[in-house]
């Protein structure tokens, strides 16, 4: 079974908004049969512009449907400038979170929400409209969604694009491609990054008290949630000393935890300069 | 909530008088079968009888039956055993709708450089005979095909397959993982060399399973260190569990004829019952050459995991060869390789009986499946 969250079998089993809006202003159509899911939005506008009612239909898992469901909630009372906005990771959390193989059945909400907005203000088709060229043949996926799913979401491999956009799951011949766009996604995220000021050089005092903060703030309510938790014992230039306390201690996966919760929130919130130790008993 | 378990092609409830023979083994004759005292020794006797129980169910003999853990360490050490001995370069004839535990290991052997043909299969899911005997004809092989089908039960022509294998000088293996116990086998009249089963498919539990492997067959050991299992596959002995699959077998050469008829009827009952009920649902697979406690339903224009969830929030539990239970994107591989056509490819859900169901649980679904499907079909942008 699959890690579904209450909000999405609650959408799944009574679903929002079900139907077709009559003489709608916006139709939004995506996926087919053959890809497994497929959805059709409609929505009529009220006098202000806003998104009055909106309806939907959709044939696909469980995931697909609460998306749906829930993605007509979320829009309703929208200009469509505001709606426009919507991303797929704002579908995902109104439900509280997708499992990652299910995370194309947000894109999907998002996507057809676009291609209606789209054909009410061009007048042109309902399908969805592809930008630019096919990379997955398979699924019919373009680059251009492909950079946009990546960039909205922050995806790093060809296997996170899959989750969430289907390119790459059917024969994978487009998988070089795909590692293309994300490189070449990674590239701005670096450009960006860079083109950020240069962090002031901080004083030991204001070092010892960035970490301080970081460990009470990000890391010891996450370890305090299993029982366990964390306490500062020395920094000596970018070495930093934490002992663990409570479950914690003693634990078998709590070298783990050290990499990849300690160690990298002080990198992301303090300096990617930074090696955690745990304090030698 | 009861639940109705129609998924017992993916593991089956442990039979009582099985768990009944086993609890002695964790209790009071937990002893090593090696042992040269008396206290363990007296256990190689138990382990001995569940080898003949086991082999009475296949007709073979119990110098021929090698205890292992599961179907798939079976399926691995059959077909990387055989390519082994065999030497480089053999060749591997399986077909497209092999368990994963089959395609696994023989897509491992094509990246060690081995040449591996994938038989197809037809419309109702039946063996391309005509393929095979084009590809038995190319040189001597290895050949891996399943006895029966675990998504849509359909049964490949055992008899002609061992003879076709055995006149080209191959080594037959099948996965008979979902046929032993369902459907009668005699190896005494089939040449196939070896064969894998799976206790918990047979009312055992899990964690156990067998090879048989015909007297003189090649295969390497594939579990090294110990004299058990002559050598083959080393290790203390799995007795409570070894107990367990031998009283399972003896049940099963019991009980086969209830299968092949009251629990047939029972699968045809629930069949026909949503196949009226509910219209635009087709059966996949070959209905004549089936086994008894299959049927795989495709619902049109509907999708599998979604009709999945709702039957299990009335407690039935069944499974979908659909894209989205899997986690991956495309539909089973065994229905796609029958060419079912996208509008019921998604859409597929298989019921698996066993002698545990009732006509009261039938009736139940046959009542339910209805509601469930006009639901989701007011969802589908595909129903008018």
């Amino acid at each position: 079974m699959w890690d579904y969250t209450g909000k999405v079998l609650d959408h799944f089993r009574n679903p929002r908004n079900v139907g077709e809006v009559e003489s709608p202003d916006g139709i939004g159509e995506v996926g087919s049969l053959a890809c497994g899911d497929a959805l059709k939005l409609t929505f009529k506008l009220d006098k202000n512009g806003r998104l009055a009612d909106v309806k939907f239909k959709t044939f696909g898992c469980a995931s697909a449907i609460a998306s749906s469901s829930a993605l007509t909630e979320l829009v309703k009372g929208m200009t469509l400038d505001e709606a426009a906005q919507v991303t797929n990771k704002d579908i995902a959390d109104y439900l509280g979170g997708l499992p990652e193989q299910k995370m194309h059945c947000s894109v999907m909400g998002r996507e057809a929400l676009e291609a209606a907005i789209a054909r009410y203000r061009t007048g042109k088709t309902g399908k969805k409209i592809l930008e630019g060229k096919v990379i997955c043949v398979c699924f019919g996926v373009t680059g251009e969604e492909i950079l946009r799913v990546a960039r909205d979401n922050n995806l790093t491999t060809v296997e996170q694009v899959t989750n969430y956009t289907k390119a790459g799951g059917g024969c994978g011949h487009c998988k070089p491609d795909i590692e293309a766009i994300l490189a070449r996604v990674e590239q701005e995220r670096r450009k960006a990054a860079a083109s950020r000021p240069a962090p002031q050089k901080m004083t030991v005092l204001q070092k010892i008290k960035l970490i301080k903060e970081t460990i009470d703030r990000e890391i010891r309510p996450l370890l305090q949630k299993d029982g366990g938790d964390l306490e500062l014992i020395d920094v000596a230039g970018d070495r930093v000393v934490v002992s663990f306390r409570g479950m914690c201690a003693g634990c078998q996966v709590a070298q783990f935890t050290m990499k990849d919760v300690v160690e990298a929130k002080l990198r992301e919130f303090v300096s990617s300069d930074l090696v955690v130790e745990e304090e030698k008993q | 909530m009861r639940t109705v378990y129609l998924d017992n092609n993916a593991t089956t409830q442990v039979a009582p008088e099985v768990t009944d023979a086993m609890l002695p083994f964790f209790r009071d004759l937990w002893g090593n079968p090696s042992s040269m005292h008396y206290f363990g020794g007296q256990v190689a006797r138990h382990v001995e009888a569940a080898r003949e129980q086991v082999a009475a169910l296949l007709g073979a003999d119990p110098s021929e039956i090698v205890f292992t853990s599961c179907g798939t360490e079976s399926d691995n050490a059959a077909i990387r055993g055989a390519a082994e001995a065999a030497g480089r370069n053999v060749r591997i004839i399986t077909s497209r709708v092999e368990h994963p535990a089959v395609l696994g290991p023989c897509r491992h052997l094509k990246e060690q450089g081995c040449d591996v043909v994938e038989i197809g299969v037809d419309a109702d899911g039946q063996l391309n005979l005509e393929e095979l005997r084009k590809a038995l004809g190319a040189g001597p092989a290895v050949v891996s095909l399943m006895w029966a089908n675990n998504e849509t039960g359909v049964i490949f022509p055992m008899e002609t397959i061992a003879r076709m294998a055995k006149e080209a000088g191959g080594i037959l293996h099948t996965d008979a993982v979902q046929a032993v116990g369902k459907i009668p086998i005699d190896l005494r009249g089939i040449s196939v060399d070896m064969l894998s089963l799976s206790g918990h498919k047979l009312h055992a539990p899990k964690g156990i399973g067998a090879l048989f492997i015909r007297r003189k067959t090649k295969v390497l050991p594939w579990m090294l260190g110990g004299h058990q299992e002559r050598g083959r596959r080393a290790g203390t002995e799995n007795v409570p569990y070894i107990v367990g699959l031998g009283r399972a077998c003896e049940l099963a050469a019991a009980n086969i004829q209830e299968k092949i008829t009251r629990v047939a009827a029972l699968r045809d009952k629930l069949e026909a019952g949503i196949l009226a009920a509910c219209p635009d649902t087709r059966v996949n697979g070959d209905r004549k050459n089936r086994l008894p406690n299959t049927t795989n339903v495709s619902f049109q224009y509907i999708e599998g995991e979604a009709i999945l969830y709702h039957l299990s929030d009335i407690g039935v539990a069944a499974s979908s060869g659909s894209a989205c239970t899997s986690g991956s994107l495309e539909p089973s591989r065994v229905i796609r390789a029958m060419g079912v056509p996208f509008t019921a490819a998604h859409g597929s859900i298989r019921f698996s009986l066993s002698r545990y169901n009732t006509e009261e649980e039938i009736a139940f679904v046959i009542e339910h499946m209805p509601a469930i499907v006009n639901r989701l079909r007011a969802l589908s942008p595909f129903v008018k």
